[in-house]
């Protein structure tokens, strides 16, 4: 029997709602009715997330037969590890593993670096038109497409004409062909990059220096500290967890490195300098058509890069800045 | 405001300060004109004639004022199908990407939806492991995409990344505004495109300009699914182009091919290609800025 309440009388007897009524449960049916257009919104996003990626995922058994893509993946031969151990047996693996590490590391040494520089160094500039005219220009490599940049490369490094060659014959220096010689290739790549992403790459650290508690610079200056000082005492320490937040999830990469890049800039005299998981995958798989070991090189590349990813997330996290998700 | 350069000099010497000013200045403006002097002499190049560009390769200051390089350009046919191709993919695939972002964004953001934390695992999965280059080459061939412009235009329209960061972004909105909707009895769609959406303006056009610059400069995909140079887009156009060693890649008949100076026409190409871009981007600056910045301090 139900209980008759006063409306608006205080005292509420537990388990039940307004006027006694019994609190139910809800079924998932009636929660689903009831926020229908959120579970409405989500199934575009859920049938693209099935189709082009969940399945794409299930084609990693690819790498475990002896695919024939007349075929299919049905019909064609399983295999098992064959692939895994051909791919660990072939000295090409080795070197496209030691490229990507190597190329990945010098991409760090380099490039990490820069935009932290960068933004310490635009960090003392007073006069607020030049600061900003010049953060202006040092982002707009960063929206110019790999291909104009590489293009550029390829232009400036020619030894028919190119501007470096120019330069290097005005000081009696014979041309070179940067591009095909592999102990350029790496360096190319590195200062490429350093040129697309430092300027971009300054935002973040400028936005952490401004989280910066002006207080502690005030004192500094009270015990007669030159800029320089100021720099390396208050700023850098002041970043010093962004840089390593942001250092521990690039490590988690470290396998990684764009296909873009380096397939618009590599040729054949650099492959054993220049050739990376990306574009090993690529012509291996699609060029050459050996769709079982490149998808195995692939199935490596990731497995690896999940571990990596998740251990220097964790890592992250527990540093206490947070980390990518 | 921490890292405020106004008043920091203090007791130093007002000497050394001014040459560490100076210093500060001189570096910077290095590194700018070498940031900024490609672009300085594509632009001079491709609006000088082809004897000034070979009198001085290096300039940044136009020589005699020659625009055969873009008239060419212009009247190009592969040129002008390539930049219809980037515009479609680039119009559709961002009009894609914004949808299935916000579609996937708000309802996560909702407090008491049942499978939420499954329906953020699964897409926060997508982030870490991906079936590979051919997987997804297979999937897209036994599509029947193969070759055509959709397979530029789906895959890689969703991005957890900004899945997350618009989730985010919509939580913060105060959920007093939505409460008072719901006690007028708003359903969620309400909510979201009369609420949400209307406040999300910001982090909408933000995304929506990423999306944009990356389809436009995107390249990978086109060179693994397009075959038909009908279907090619600026980017695969601009590689050849630009990488050419001669000029037969532009004309067929050798009298057409005597008569372009090849490198202007690069550059002209060049220049055209990355127009858009350019011409928008101080407008647009501080959207990208601040996306940046939301995508760094998560709340």
């Amino acid at each position: 029997m139900l209980l008759r309440r006063q409306a608006g009388s205080a005292a509420a007897i537990p388990g039940r709602g307004p006027y006694g009524r019994p609190y139910r449960r809800e079924t998932l049916l009636q929660h689903m009715a009831r926020n229908r257009w959120c579970y409405l919104l989500l199934l575009p996003g859920l049938v693209y997330m099935l189709i082009f990626q969940y399945i794409p995922m299930y084609g990693v058994v690819i790498a475990f037969k002896n695919f024939s893509i007349v075929k299919g993946i049905w019909a064609s031969p399983w295999i098992g590890l064959d692939n895994f151990i051909s791919l660990f047996k072939s000295s090409g693996f080795y070197q496209i593993l030691s490229n990507s590490i190597l190329i990945s590391i010098y991409r760090l040494a380099w490039g990490f670096p820069a935009p932290i520089l960068l933004a310490l160094i635009l960090n003392e500039v007073r006069n607020m038109l030049f600061k900003r005219t010049v953060q202006t220009i040092l982002y707009i490599p960063h929206f110019v497409s790999w291909v104009v940049i590489a293009g550029l490369m390829v232009n400036m490094l020619s030894p028919a004409g190119g501007v470096v060659n120019q330069i290097l014959q005005m000081f009696g220096v014979k041309p070179v062909n940067f591009l095909m010689e592999p102990a350029y290739f790496r360096s190319i790549i590195v200062v490429s990059e350093i040129w697309k992403e430092a300027g971009w790459g300054t935002i973040i650290y400028l936005a952490a220096i401004s989280g910066i508690d002006t207080s502690l610079y005030e004192a500094a200056i009270v015990d007669g500290a030159n800029r320089l000082q100021q720099m390396r005492h208050i700023t850098l320490p002041g970043i010093l967890g962004t840089i390593v937040v942001l250092l521990i999830l690039r490590m988690g990469f470290i396998l990684s490195n764009g296909f873009e890049q380096i397939f618009l800039m590599y040729n054949p005299l650099v492959y054993r300098v220049a050739d990376v998981f990306e574009t090993y995958t690529y012509r291996v798989g699609l060029m050459e058509g050996r769709f079982s070991f490149a998808t195995a090189v692939g199935v490596f590349q990731s497995v690896v890069g999940i571990v990596l990813i998740l251990a220097t997330n964790w890592i992250a996290k527990r540093y206490g800045e947070g980390g990518l998700w | 405001m921490g890292g405020n350069t106004e008043g920091r000099t203090g007791v130093v010497s007002s000497q050394r300060v001014k040459w560490f000013e100076r210093f500060v200045y001189v570096l910077l403006g290095m590194i700018a004109f070498a940031m900024i002097y490609p672009f300085l002499n594509v632009i001079a190049v491709s609006v000088s004639d082809y004897g000034a560009y070979l009198k001085n390769p290096m300039r940044i200051l136009p020589g005699k004022i020659d625009l055969s390089a873009f008239k060419f350009v212009f009247t190009h046919a592969l040129i002008l199908s390539s930049y219809r191709n980037t515009v479609i993919v680039t119009a559709a695939g961002s009009l894609l990407s914004m949808f299935l972002t916000i579609t996937m964004a708000f309802p996560l953001s909702r407090k008491n939806l049942r499978g939420k934390a499954l329906f953020t695992n699964l897409l926060i999965f997508t982030m870490l492991f991906n079936g590979g280059l051919i997987p997804n080459f297979y999937l897209i061939r036994s599509l029947g995409l193969l070759d055509t412009l959709w397979a530029l235009i789906i895959p890689g329209s969703l991005s957890a990344y900004n899945i997350i960061l618009m989730r985010s972004f919509i939580q913060s909105i105060p959920e007093s505004l939505e409460e008072a909707a719901k006690i007028d009895g708003a359903s969620d769609l309400y909510i979201l495109v009369k609420i949400i959406l209307p406040l999300s303006t910001p982090i909408l056009a933000t995304l929506t300009l990423f999306f944009a610059v990356a389809r436009w400069n995107s390249f990978f995909a086109a060179i693994v699914y397009i075959r038909d140079r009908g279907k090619w887009t600026l980017q695969l156009l601009l590689r050849e182009i630009v990488m050419a060693a001669e000029a037969t890649v532009l004309a067929s008949d050798p009298e057409a091919v005597r008569s372009i100076a090849l490198q202007n026409v690069k550059y002209a190409v060049i220049i055209v290609s990355i127009l858009p871009i350019l011409c928008l981007y101080p407008f647009l600056q501080k959207y990208f800025v601040k996306g940046v910045m939301i995508g760094a301090v998560k709340g």
